[in-house]
């Protein structure tokens, strides 16, 4: 039901070609009408909901010391995570909070410190916040800034060890503030993380802090823009985490492939497939001179895989992949731009990282663009597979609901759910909501869970212009800033509204097995612009979701998967040395499938996971 | 809603000029405005005490309302003038884009008590990247690839007068410290600069 209509999307592409010819943008025909999300009741704290595969778990509203709707000035913004504890980042503080009992969290403490967009990590006791914009002070009041003596831009560090009196213990002053962070360990220092960060503004005067310098050349040491500040924390001594190094990741990116001409969404080859290198579009012509300097002079965001020591850059006009092996010494590996980027946000590597998701903030995460009329091929992910160190894209994917004009709609952040055989990212979409995306098939992405409120405003009245009240011309700013799964929950911050906690729920695209396999993943801590490697450990549940996919593919004959299922549960039964037997029989035939599957690969997986559960059946 | 503004229409986001503060704290005239009376802009604008605006935050959203619609009124020309299928998605882009933006600052102004410009003062208004009369006629005149070349040219003006603009707004003292214009700002500066490197492309392209 959910899955991408292929068909729209060609009709969508088809009036897009016919509007090129006629005098008039055609309105576009996608998404269908029935989408459960259209048309939901608008409501702060009592709007419609309509969800499919999610379970509402819990909502916890904002505190009252950071709750109001004065544009940006108290909105939540991303989460981070450890044992128990969930950080929650808010442009005027951050919330700790108690996850022990999902259905009831716990505030620890809500903490009162302008710093937009404070979006928080976590490593051991210490939490990091980004401070971007001229209005933050060092001592985290209100008022704004009189003195630049008092401007904080940069990264916090708060020593959490006592989550309900967290310490100011530095702030890292750097040239561009931070508007995100990216924490990489340092591969053979135990004692040690860099924080990789993102500025997306200009440098301060060097009046206000000694060595900052806007300038064009992107090789030049002196130069602040064209590099992410590096910070090095050595953790006994947070109080010394200090600048160290700029990470010049853009230079001569000018000489950069130019950009690609994607065709509409759904254009041709369908299924939203990436055309490249001159096709599609006006992109026939050759390349021409070299053009002016027009690279990104700063990342948006940036997601490190320290396991792979990759790093994916999602800097404006460009998204980059980086070699991360020496955190000091960072090598881009290659450079994608796309007409159909406005602006390369956030990425999400699969596990294997063979693949990257890149998003498009288009609009900037104000803007109502995820319309009916709003344009299908942006703001929306673009899956990009992973070669030798360089992307090729693939596929396009936007959430085919229709939000309202009183909706913030773009794609935002989120991350991995660990289901094995299968990439899939839980995100965080404003208010457009929630939403669990398949990208198994890099050429065909589709939706496989999501849950979504109605606005928080009400439209306004017919010929309202009386103004007055903010959100007259559109709504109020809210919707989930990030969903994320971390240990069995599936955690949302909502911009406007609070805190939610929602848990997947058994569909025939996500099976009780698969969700099973993806509990077996604990992890202590979790920042997810810090990506983790997922490793399953041998268990029934992973197995089965291989077999599980393996039946919803038709990867393998009834038949066969019908046996399997029945040997396994056999084996479920047994114990000790029997068990182990069977298992290892069992893996062996599976082994044998391979050769009539038409999924060889799958197979093989669930040969592969079978023997490992054998090898561990003592 | 959010679709190209047609030029007859867009008085509907008009917002009444009678919702100036009271009369406390700085008062200053908006810069370069070339016909003063018409808009309502050249209105001296109040900052309220313990306001974190200041004067040039102000200017910057009104002007910016302007400068925006011109651009809105640019792309939607391109329907009509010939346009290659990629400038006109492109151009389809910029009046989804600033159209969400322009209520973003006329809510802001409103929100805060401050004259709110509708879409179609630009007409009245030079801001900085601004097409004179005269561009605007040479543009309107263009047709198909002279007029792909005469948009994308006109255009990266248009976007670097905007640039100038934040410029401008970052070097006033004690500005852009609301939350609200920061972010606008800077989204304008990232996404107009990403924009000037496209529209360079597709002109090396045309």
């Amino acid at each position: 039901m959910i899955r991408i209509p292929r068909r729209v999307f060609t009709a969508a592409a088809a009036a897009l070609t016919l509007a090129a010819a006629a005098p008039g943008l055609h309105a576009q025909t996608y998404p269908k009408p029935g989408d459960p999300r259209n048309g939901l009741k608008y409501g702060m704290l009592d709007a419609g909901e309509a969800s499919e595969g999610l379970r509402h778990v819990s909502f916890t509203p904002k505190p009252p010391l950071l709750d109001s709707a004065q544009g940006l000035t108290f909105i939540n913004s991303d989460l981070a995570f450890r044992g128990t504890t969930v950080y929650q980042g808010n442009f005027s503080g951050f919330m700790i909070w108690d996850v022990k009992n999902p259905a009831k969290p716990e505030l620890l403490s809500v903490i009162d410190c302008v710093s937009a967009q404070a979006d928080p990590s976590i490593y051991g006791n210490l939490l990091f916040v980004s401070a971007e914009g001229g209005g933050n002070r060092v001592d985290c009041k209100k008022g704004g800034v009189k003195d630049p003596a008092d401007h904080m831009a940069g990264v916090r560090i708060f020593d959490v060890s006592n989550p309900r009196a967290p310490k100011l213990i530095k702030n890292v002053q750097t040239c561009k503030g931070s508007h995100t962070h990216t924490i990489i360990p340092d591969p053979k220092d135990k004692g040690v993380i860099y924080i990789y960060v993102s500025g997306t503004q200009n440098a301060r005067p060097a009046t206000e802090l000694a060595g900052c310098n806007n300038g064009t050349d992107a090789a030049d040491e002196n130069n602040s823009l064209y590099r992410l500040d590096v910070i090095k924390v050595p953790l006994a001594h947070p109080e010394q985490a200090a600048v160290v190094t700029g990470a010049r990741i853009f230079t001569g990116l000018d000489a950069a492939p130019r950009a690609t001409s994607r065709a509409a969404r759904g254009g041709e080859g369908g299924g939203g497939r990436g055309g490249r290198g001159g096709r599609g579009g006006a992109a026939g012509a050759p390349a021409g001179p070299p053009p002016p300097p027009t690279g990104p002079k700063n990342c948006h965001d940036v997601t490190s895989y320290p396991y792979m020591h990759l790093l994916a850059g999602a800097c404006a006009s460009y998204g980059l992949l980086v070699d991360v092996s020496d955190p000091m010494h960072p090598v881009r590996l290659d450079a994608k731009s796309d007409t159909n980027f406005s602006l390369w946000h956030t990425a999400v590597f699969s596990n294997d990282a063979s693949k990257v998701v890149f998003t498009d903030e288009w609009g900037g995460g104000t803007a109502p663009n995820c319309q009916a009329t709003s344009m299908l091929e942006m703001g929306g992910n673009t899956t990009l597979t992973i070669n030798k160190g360089k992307m090729t894209e693939r596929a396009f994917f936007k959430i085919p609901s229709s939000q309202t004009p009183q909706e913030n709609c773009v794609s935002h952040n989120g991350g991995l759910l660990p289901v094995p055989g299968r990439d899939i990212m839980m995100q965080g979409w404003y208010q457009g909501g929630i939403d669990a995306i398949d990208f198994t098939d890099p050429d065909h992405p589709f939706e496989i869970a999501f849950s979504d409120r109605g606005p928080v405003d009400a439209p306004p009245a017919p010929g309202d212009t009386t103004g007055g009240a903010i959100s007259r011309q559109r709504g109020s700013i809210g919707g989930s800033w990030g969903a994320y799964y971390y240990n069995g929950y599936v955690y949302s911050s909502e911009l406007a509204r609070g805190f939610d906690v929602y848990e997947l729920t058994p569909t025939e695209k996500l099976s009780a097995n698969e969700l099973a396999a993806a509990k077996l993943i604990h992890m202590d801590q979790y920042n997810p612009q810090s990506q983790p490697h997922i490793v399953w450990p041998a268990a029934f549940p992973v197995v089965r979701s291989y077999r599980d996919q393996l039946v919803r593919d038709s990867g393998l004959s009834a038949d066969r998967l019908s046996a399997i299922s029945k040997a396994l549960d056999a084996a479920e039964k047994q114990t000790g040395a029997a068990r182990r037997a069977s298992l290892t029989k069992l893996a062996t035939q599976v082994a044998g499938d391979e050769k009539s599957a038409s999924d060889t690969k799958r197979v093989t997986a669930m040969a592969a996971a079978i023997k490992a559960l054998a090898a561990a059946t003592n | 809603m959010t679709r190209i503004i047609p030029r007859g229409i867009a008085a509907a986001f008009l917002v009444s000029a009678a919702l100036v503060a009271s009369p406390r704290g700085a008062t200053a005239q908006m810069p370069g405005m070339s016909m003063p009376g018409m808009t309502g802009m050249d209105a001296p604008v109040t900052i309220p005490a313990g306001a974190i605006y200041t004067v040039a935050d102000v200017h910057f959203m009104q002007g910016m309302i302007s400068h925006h619609a011109q651009a809105i009124y640019m792309a939607h020309m391109a329907v009509s003038h010939g346009a290659n299928p990629r400038l006109l998605k492109f151009a389809q882009k910029i009046a989804q884009s600033q159209t969400a933006e322009i209520r973003l600052m006329q809510d802001w102004l409103v929100a805060n008590h401050q004259m709110a410009p509708d879409t179609a003062a630009w007409h009245h208004v030079m801001m900085p990247g601004m097409l004179t009369p005269e561009q605007l006629t040479q543009l309107g005149a263009a047709q198909g690839k002279n007029f792909d070349r005469t948009f994308l040219t006109l255009m990266i003006q248009h976007h670097e007068g905007a640039l100038t603009m934040v410029t401008d707004l970052y070097a006033a003292p004690l500005a852009a410290q609301d939350i609200d214009v920061s972010v606008f700002a800077n989204d304008v500066q990232t996404v107009q600069t990403a924009e000037i490197g496209l529209m360079e492309q597709m002109l090396d392209q045309l």
